[in-house]
């Protein structure tokens, strides 16, 4: 058996909940998962604890101050031991899984969703299709989230190896985002906003839904296209972000095939549109057949009493 | 003056549906196309070749199919057009290898690829051949600017970051905030009569090797309601049956 390795998916400087989620997905290849946790300081590490890998490295460097692709995988590489490795599938991650590959001379599968005897299924095709492959010899390995169980239990002592990498991009300039929102591809709940809306200021019906239930705003590329306030940023899609959250909410949304690509993965999903022939309907957990005007305010006042 | 290369790769039209035929993909009977984010490649591409000078090469990795968007990168203004002749699968260790010898043989010095294929959706190929080469790499930017080097806008926990990236180096585009050229007359003239430069390379054996494909498990039918006030029954629902809020 293979020795298996996770990268840990780090956040703020902190080891992010859906590590223990990629821990599970190695423990499905065997062997005993070894978590190395990418750091500036040894004491970020202390979030692995009790994610069920056997083995905890912190790997301290000040590469990992900003993520830039060439400093981490050369910081990570001389850190991580042979073997088949599983990140994350955010952005970065997808990236970073991709540099350490070809660093190693390893092929990379990405967005990972299912394990099974050594046989590995992601979606290709925009998820009109799900292809499974098999490797012989070590590979590197993004997972989705929202997939696996967490894994619990293992290791809580944290062992420290001081590595480097040299850093070849630097920032310039940091331009926050014009609202503190949350961005659609860190979120566990959606609420996205299509050309049914209406105009752009009727998205402050979906605001206020998010904030009362910790949802981001996100929107078809009609909506994006059509009003210069709705940023690219929030766009969902083919062209836009590809998300996984455990709820979509799509309200005056279509769902044309280039937006399913994107959510269609989501665990639940509801829809709100007012005819009852939109092919979002067949996506559905939940449909609404009525407007918005209609839906939303009854949406917002149960969901309000839920959360006390 | 830089010596640019665009990386672009023939894909389904987006709106295609997707058949599955005895346990493999069948694109027999699809529209192929540009993938979509290669289309910014190109437009950033052609945007550093005005800023800096330099020439401008689109590269593909693919069969003699593959050729029409070389033709369609020739319409809209590269200089050069080449095809690795290649057929059949081939694992991300496989291509980035042959597209590495590509690029060396080319001597180029600036790549510029889509942020994923919109068949495989990987993301694998830019950051893949930028390690191999031991180039810096940015991946998913939005917008480039080039003043002696390249400088890149691509998003970064909660806003975006203006980032100088070092030549030589990858740059994997996502949809820029800004329109793709379209070609003209004069470029849909000129690129019937451009010839493609095809080469061949001899690539590795592949170590991931797909297994089968299979139509994604169909969703059991939802739930339907009719007018707002369910919204209230659904929003319970999520509570009880679907344990999120
Ligand atoms: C290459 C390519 C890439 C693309 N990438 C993307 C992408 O990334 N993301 C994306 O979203 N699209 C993408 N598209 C566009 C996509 O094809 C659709 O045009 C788009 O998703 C439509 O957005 P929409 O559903 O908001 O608008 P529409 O299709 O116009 O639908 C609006 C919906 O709102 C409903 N409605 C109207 N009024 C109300 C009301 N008062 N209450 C409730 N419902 C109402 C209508 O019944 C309708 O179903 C892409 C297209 C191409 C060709
Ligand atoms: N066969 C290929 N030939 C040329 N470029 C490719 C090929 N495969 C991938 N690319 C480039 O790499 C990008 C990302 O592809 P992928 O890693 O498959 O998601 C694509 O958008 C293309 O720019």
């Amino acid at each position: 058996m293979t020795q298996t390795i996770v990268i840990a998916e780090m956040n703020n400087n902190a080891v992010h909940p859906s590590t223990a989620e990629l821990v599970s997905a190695a423990n499905t290849l065997g062997g005993e998962p070894t978590l190395v946790v990418p750091c500036t300081d040894a004491g970020q590490a202390s979030g692995a604890a009790g994610m069920g890998a056997a083995t905890i490295i912190a790997a301290k460097s000040g590469a990992f101050a900003h993520y830039d692709a060439s400093g981490w995988a050369e910081a990570l590489d001389a850190v991580v031991p042979q073997g088949t490795i599983i990140t994350g599938a955010s952005p970065q991650s997808k990236d970073l899984a991709a540099r350490l590959a070809a660093r190693r001379n390893l092929s990379v599968v990405q967005d990972a969703v299912k394990i099974e005897g050594g046989s590995i299924t992601s979606p290709v095709y925009s998820g009109k299709a799900m292809q499974t492959v098999s490797a012989s010899g070590d590979v590197v390995v993004s997972v989705r989230s929202n997939v696996f169980a967490p894994a619990t239990g293992g290791a809580t002592d944290v062992s420290v190896i001081d590595t480097d990498g040299n850093v070849a991009t630097s920032v310039q300039e940091f331009m926050a985002r014009a609202s503190e929102r949350l961005d659609v591809a860190e979120a566990n709940i959606i609420i996205s906003g299509g050309r049914g809306m209406g105009s752009p200021d009727n998205f402050t019906h979906l605001e206020a839904i998010a904030d009362t239930i910790g949802a981001a705003v996100g929107a078809s590329r009609a909506a994006v296209d059509t009003w210069e306030a709705i940023p690219h940023s929030m766009q969902v899609g083919q062209t836009g972000k590809t998300v996984n959250p455990n709820l979509y909410i799509a309200v005056g949304i279509s769902g044309a095939i280039q937006h399913l690509a994107g959510m269609r993965s989501s665990k639940y999903i509801v829809a709100i549109n007012k005819d009852a022939d939109a092919p979002i309907f067949q996506h559905a957990d939940y449909g609404i057949v009525a407007t918005w005007e209609e839906a939303l305010p009854v949406l917002h006042e149960s969901l309000k009493g839920m959360m006390g | 003056m830089p010596n640019i290369i665009v990386l672009v790769k023939q894909v389904p039209d987006t709106n295609a549906k997707i058949v599955v035929n005895g346990d493999r993909v069948d694109l027999s009977s699809v529209k192929m196309v540009m993938s979509p984010y290669d289309e910014f490649a190109v437009e950033t591409a052609l945007k550093h070749k005005e800023a800096a000078g330099g020439e401008v090469t689109a590269l593909t990795v693919g069969g003699a199919g593959a050729e029409k968007i070389l033709k369609d990168a020739k319409a809209i203004g590269v200089d050069h057009i080449v095809r690795i002749d290649a057929e059949g699968e081939m694992d991300s260790n496989a291509l980035q290898s042959v597209i590495a010898q590509a690029v060396a043989d080319l001597g180029g010095e600036v790549v510029y690829c889509g942020k994923s294929a919109a068949d495989t959706g990987a993301g694998s190929t830019g950051p893949g051949l930028a390690e191999r080469m031991g180039w810096a790499s940015v991946s998913n930017i939005i917008g480039a600017t080039f003043d002696g080097g390249v400088s890149v806008v691509m998003p970064s926990g909660g806003g975006n970051a203006q980032m100088s990236v070092p030549l030589p180096a990858v740059v994997s585009c996502d949809k820029g905030d800004f329109k793709v050229r379209k070609p003209n007359v004069k470029g849909i003239m000129q690129a019937k009569k451009a010839s493609v430069d095809v080469r061949s390379i001899a690539a590795p054996g592949s170590t991931v090797s797909v297994v089968n494909h299979a139509l994604p498990p169909a969703k059991p039918a939802g739930k339907s309601y009719q007018g707002g006030a369910a919204a209230a029954e659904v929003a319970q629902l999520l509570r009880d049956e679907a344990n999120i809020i």
